[in-house]
């Protein structure tokens, strides 16, 4: 991996001049036949592939009408060109929202339109080539589908669609990518994506009840496999084993034990990330999401619970229904899904859970609004409840919380550089300087107002925030779960 | 009967035919694809009613482009409203009598006829300066401006410098509407402006143009954001059976 120099923060935000294959060279490790078979794709590239993957993205755009609309009503207004964070971090134009989706578009314009067919060179259109393979490989794996510039697009192109849909072809061909592929495989064979199974998930959740035992002199209990609990808690499988994720476990079980509801997590389905998502194939989407419903019923829960994952609300909220629903075998008082923070916050206003802020002492608090949270997903019943129900449960458990810019927050946010299948050390150049526009905001608010701890409700935005805080010196202990400044804050009854 | 005015005939039944067959082929190709997952943008509302007004929005004001980038908003809303009030301006060649908020319009859609080059301008600008916006033109971008400007310019000649025979074009259109043939006055601007005009209905169901029918399709803007409340199945995901198991069992 060739080394890279962590761009600069300037005293505010810029739009850097184009850098012309700046990241050509930023590409994954290519999937091997063993991550490949398990997902139903090929072992490697397919002979004839040019034809099966024109085949099979004329398939996709007939299935999908926002793929179709997305391709054909682009009009190159430019809106989207300053608004990607790995186009504001790297300054290579493909990384341009509409210039990624050009990758893609110029192929389907050549086969599928009248203009592309008959004046390739008048609209952009180019034959389906290694060349352009090796473009997509590169370039679809430098979004994190975060929908950041969909937001900003007159016609609400979703570059997420564009790539999801790039990324299928390719598996389709036999060229996937190994971290999401592995990590799905996976999820089919064993249940997570750390492939940790039944007894080694037991052992870590025991380790955990002496923990916080030890911790607050109280018996919170993390069951397994318990059959006829209430809830059933769906959470990434990160929360189990990585810092600062674990603690956020550690506030969910509290939440439930101070409110006194009986839950459980199952190692059938003990994981809630779904990375089908990010290589666009509705097959292994619906396969993995399967085991939820299996589970749920398997053990007779009355409500789904989702917990601090961005990815896997998006799944849970927008598309488990669809998926895996009707949900007519949940209580009806929780019909849906819900969120963690949703249950939380819920029991904070009826006054079930006491708070002592002390427990956060001397933290000044920001958040960082995970890209899927915020722009795929909704919590409570009113629109933007993603936004304020997280700050509300932060507001509730610190002192002091401050936003940060509003441009770079809400609707708006920039992703953590890491998601969408990206969070992996073949991409740490892409990851660092993708997280160029949450470093500049967090960058302020640090200056301004001394803030030292960064909140997130996501796997990936921990995982990936760990790994980028200590190239713009900050300490990689600064960010942190909200679920854990609960489980800081709350006060449990005496032990049993 | 002159040549010209057959062949003229005969270039605006089939520029004619192009347009809507084309742009409607393109709707009903849209309504009848699938969108299998519920993908809609924040704000998203949460009712038919909000989407409804999300739409009015976006296609009156563009909404999301003015909180995109205000130059472009600035440009590309006066191209577009001035485009709007010089085709209902027009409207006086097609109807008899003119209706009479053609009338009203009438003043305005002269002003509009330069804002509308003003908008082209400063889109093309963008497009020709802005590093970002020169990378990801393509040739037919700039020949689609080219195209506008030519039509607007064609326009306002026969208005400021070689006058047309209005009278007489009205004619030739109201003919053409009805299947009764009237000669076409043989003045060079008029006959630019109409090849222009036409050329651009036969290229619009094969090009960008097909934004303007492609939004209201658009399903990160015009879906519900109500995935929890109601079951959203269509295409693939209607197919979607579970071994259903009771409750308990």
């Amino acid at each position: 991996m060739a080394a890279f120099e962590t761009p600069p923060l300037g005293e505010y935000p810029v739009t850097p001049p184009l850098r012309q294959g700046a990241m050509a060279h930023s590409k994954p490790f290519v999937a091997k036949a063993d991550h490949q078979k398990p997902l139903g794709f090929p072992g490697e590239l397919v002979p004839d592939w040019e034809k099966v993957a024109v085949a099979r993205l004329g398939e996709l755009v007939s299935q999908s009408r926002g793929l179709q609309v997305f391709l054909d009503s682009c009009v190159k207004c430019g809106a989207c060109t300053d608004k990607c964070h790995y186009y504001l971090g790297t300054g290579d134009p493909k990384n341009m929202p509409v210039a990624r989706q050009d990758l893609l578009r110029s192929v389907y314009r050549r086969y599928y339109t009248f203009a592309g067919k008959h004046f390739p060179k008048l609209v952009g259109a180019r034959d389906m080539t290694r060349e352009v393979l090796d473009d997509w490989y590169a370039y679809f794996h430098q979004c994190s589908q975060c929908r950041r510039c969909s937001v900003f697009c007159p016609y609400g192109i979703d570059t997420a669609e564009v790539s999801m849909a790039a990324r299928d072809v390719m598996d389709s061909v036999g060229l996937g990518q190994k971290y999401s592929n592995e990590i799905i495989g996976k999820v089919h064979k064993i249940g997570n994506n750390l492939g940790l199974p039944g007894p080694a998930l037991r052992d870590t959740l025991d380790g955990l009840e002496e923990d916080v035992k030890e911790a607050t002199g109280v018996d919170v209990r993390f069951p397994l496999d318990e059959k006829g609990a209430e809830v059933l808690l769906i959470t990434p499988s990160a929360d189990f084993f990585a810092e600062p994720h674990i603690d956020g476990l550690i506030g969910y079980a509290k939440v439930f034990h101070a409110a006194g509801i009986s839950w459980t997590l199952s190692t059938h389905a003990s994981e809630a990330a779904n990375f089908s998502l990010f290589i666009g194939n509705h097959d292994n989407l619906q396969k993995v999401a399967g085991r939820i419903r299996e589970a749920a019923l398997e053990l007779g829960v009355k409500r789904i619970v989702v917990g601090e994952c961005g990815h896997a609300w998006r799944v849970a909220y927008s598309f488990w229904n669809t998926l895996i629903g009707p949900f007519d075998f949940l209580d009806p008082r929780y019909p849906a899904p819900q969120h963690i923070c949703e249950v939380t916050w819920d029991l904070i206003q009826r006054g079930a859970l006491t708070l002592d802020k002390s427990g956060n002492a001397g933290k000044v608090v920001t958040f960082h609004d995970s890209c899927n949270v915020s722009r795929a997903s909704r919590m409570g019943g009113a629109p933007g409840g993603q936004f304020t129900i997280p700050r509300e449960i932060i507001r509730a458990c610190v002192e002091r919380f401050v936003d940060m810019a509003p441009e770079t927050v809400g609707e708006a946010t920039f992703c953590c550089g890491g998601g969408g299948g990206l969070l992996t050390d073949d991409l740490v150049e892409l990851r660092v300087k993708g997280a160029l526009p949450r470093m500049q905001a967090l960058q302020q608010v640090v200056e301004e107002h001394g803030v030292n701890y960064l909140a997130a409700i996501c796997a990936i935005c921990k995982s990936q925030f760990t790994k980028v805080l200590p190239y713009y010196k900050h300490p990689m202990d600064m960010i942190g779960s909200v679920h854990g400044l609960v489980s800081n804050a709350i006060v449990l009854g005496s032990s049993k | 009967m002159s040549a010209l005015t057959v062949a003229y005939a005969l270039l605006f039944y089939a520029a004619t035919a192009i347009l809507v067959l084309g742009v409607l082929a393109r709707c009903w190709r849209y309504a009848r694809t699938p969108q299998p997952l519920k993908i809609p943008i924040p704000p998203a509302p949460t009712t038919r009613g909000g989407v409804a007004l999300r739409m009015l929005l976006e296609v009156t004001l563009f909404r999301q482009l003015f909180r995109s980038s205000k130059w472009t908003w600035l440009f590309g809303w006066m191209f577009h409203v001035a485009l709007l009030l010089v085709l209902l301006r027009h409207l006086r060649y097609f109807t008899e009598p003119v209706w009479f908020w053609v009338d009203l319009v009438q003043p305005f859609g002269l002003y509009a006829a330069f804002a509308m080059l003003a908008g082209l301008a400063g889109l093309w600008a963008r497009r020709l300066l802005v590093d970002r916006v020169r990378y990801i033109s393509s040739p037919s971008d700039h020949l689609m401006l080219a195209l506008l400007a030519a039509i607007a310019a064609s326009g306002l000649a026969m208005k400021y410098l070689a006058h047309t025979d209005v009278v007489a074009l009205k004619a030739f259109f109201l003919g053409l509407m009805a299947f009764d043939w009237q000669p076409l006055p043989a003045d060079p601007a008029l006959l630019v402006h109409l090849a222009l005009v036409a050329t651009l209905m036969i290229v619009f169901p094969v090009s960008k143009l097909l934004h303007a029918p492609g939004v209201f399709f658009s399903p990160s803007l015009n879906q519900v954001d109500d995935a929890r409340e109601r079951r959203h199945a269509a295409g693939w995901s209607a197919k979607i059976v579970h071994v259903s198991r009771a409750r308990g069992g």
